[in-house]
């Protein structure tokens, strides 16, 4: 797409971010009072809330399976969340990201230990300014560490992509609209493992090679962030007395 | 009391090496390094590493005492809401009446409550509980609330010691069932006193010598009453 305006200029972008630079990040554990677990995140613009039910029995109940428990991540975005109004209800595209969230959380969390249940997850965007995936996620987590289910790790996704030929970390609104690529992904910090990994756009061997370097990087960061948020929850809660 | 405080820990925290230590509940062992897997109170007092949850849902073991609240009366059994993530099977050779087939609902219908003592858990986690143990019965009366259940241990106390405490201060008939159910039978001001006692020890659970401290604030208020 092509546009008059400069999105990087003189080594700053469009909000005065370094090239490898995120958006400022906020994290809330436990809002919700009737859910298992929840997550109230703010990314730069975006606004995601995640809530956790369960391990409950799964229903239908043909989508139970005997040995393991089901995730069940439900991506929304809210009608307000946009610019124009985005009309309700799932569409591929909430479709797609609920599946690879799912598939993503399946692998961190320890599902053997509930078998025929469902562990449902839902996240929440109310209001979107680019990489609400990865905002989805990593609330998703936290959401679920806050709703006590046993996991191997603390995913956590960030997303780099280019813009006028240069490899940037977290794109913001117009840095995804008129920008050349954009790559989200998810990893397990512990292991370092790829959970998620989606490409949007044109990238060349090397391009990749490096966004996926300043991605894991900057997935790190933000896992410093969770791992505060849930402690700074549970460490006020016993001095409050 | 050696420590001040205790350590909470979150999932893939490291925690130890499997040559100094063993590996107990709420962690798991990865290239011979010990990780948590939940967020929980860390305890490395022992040979084993274990870490106690702050939250989460009731987890079935075989023996344990529960209330349940009967969701289905079915032709020869019923099926039970225990607070865990699946219902629970009470059949009717596990109950002390002679219940004809098909009678089931005579005895125990939607909404009625239970104590009850969890029979048999399987590898598929298929629940089976029974009422055929000492002071099992339907409830009537009285009150149920809702804890924590990893909280449980914490309002019991050790060897009964914090529950004991509640009973003998507001002369209430208490049955805590491990799966975060409780009920409580008194008058008016005892079931009150035993509410706000019960969510001061949820509220302050992680704190140390919370049985003296609840008994002075229970004393206190004895005196107040007389």
């Amino acid at each position: 797409m092509k546009t008059d305006i400069k999105l990087l200029e003189k080594g700053k972008r469009l909000d005065g971010r370094k090239p490898d630079e995120l958006r400022p990040i906020k994290i809330e554990a436990g809002v919700l009072h009737r859910a298992e677990g929840s997550c109230y995140l703010e990314w730069g613009n975006n606004k995601v809330i995640a809530a956790v039910y369960g391990p409950r029995e799964a229903v239908p109940r043909h989508t139970q399976n005997p040995l393991r428990a089901i995730v069940n991540a439900r991506y929304n975005m809210a009608a307000f969340s946009v610019d124009d109004r985005k009309r309700p209800g799932p569409d591929r595209r909430s479709r797609e990201i609920s599946k690879v969230i799912s598939e993503a959380l399946e692998h961190v969390i320890l599902v053997e230990r509930y078998p025929r249940a469902s562990i449902d997850v839902n996240i929440e965007v109310l209001d979107a300014e680019a990489g609400t995936r990865c905002a989805g996620l990593t609330a998703a987590a936290v959401a679920l560490i806050d709703a006590g289910i046993p996991m191997r790790d603390i995913p956590v996704a960030c997303a780099a992509g280019k813009i006028e030929d240069t490899v940037v970390l977290d794109l913001g609104k117009e840095e995804d609209n008129y920008g050349s690529a954009d790559l989200p992904i998810a990893i397990s910090p512990r292991t370092g493992e790829i959970l998620l990994l989606q490409m949007d756009g044109h990238l060349t061997l090397k391009e990749f090679d490096k966004a996926l370097d300043i991605a894991i990087k900057g997935c790190k960061k933000i896992s410093e962030i969770q791992k505060k948020a849930i402690l700074e929850k549970y460490q006020n809660k016993k001095e409050e007395k | 009391m050696t420590q001040e405080t205790r350590q909470i820990v979150i999932p893939s925290q490291l925690l130890g090496d499997i040559k100094n230590k063993k590996s107990g509940r709420g962690t798991f062992v990865e290239n011979g390094k010990i990780y948590s897997e939940i967020l929980g109170v860390l305890n490395d007092k022992s040979e084993y590493i274990n870490v106690v949850p702050l939250k989460g849902i009731y987890d079935p073991t075989e023996k344990d005492f529960i209330i349940g609240v009967v969701l289905e009366a079915l032709q020869s059994s019923w099926l039970v809401d225990i607070n865990a993530a699946y219902p629970a099977l009470l059949h009717v050779n596990e109950v002390p009446w002679d219940v004809d087939f098909g009678e089931t609902e005579k005895y125990l219908n939607h909404g009625d409550s239970i104590m009850a003592k969890i029979l048999s858990v399987d590898r598929e986690k298929k629940l089976q509980i029974t009422l055929k143990d000492r002071n099992l019965y339907k409830i009537k009366g009285g009150q149920i609330i809702d804890v924590e259940p990893s909280k449980v241990p914490r309002i019991i106390g050790k060897k009964g010691s914090m529950i004991s405490l509640i009973k003998k201060y507001t002369k209430c008939r208490i049955f805590v069932g491990q799966n975060g159910r409780i009920w409580i039978e008194g008058n008016d001001d005892g079931v009150k006193k035993v509410i706000e006692t019960i969510g001061m020890i949820e509220d302050q659970s992680l704190s140390f010598g919370l049985t003296n401290k609840i008994e002075e604030l229970l004393k206190k208020d004895a005196k107040d009453v007389h």
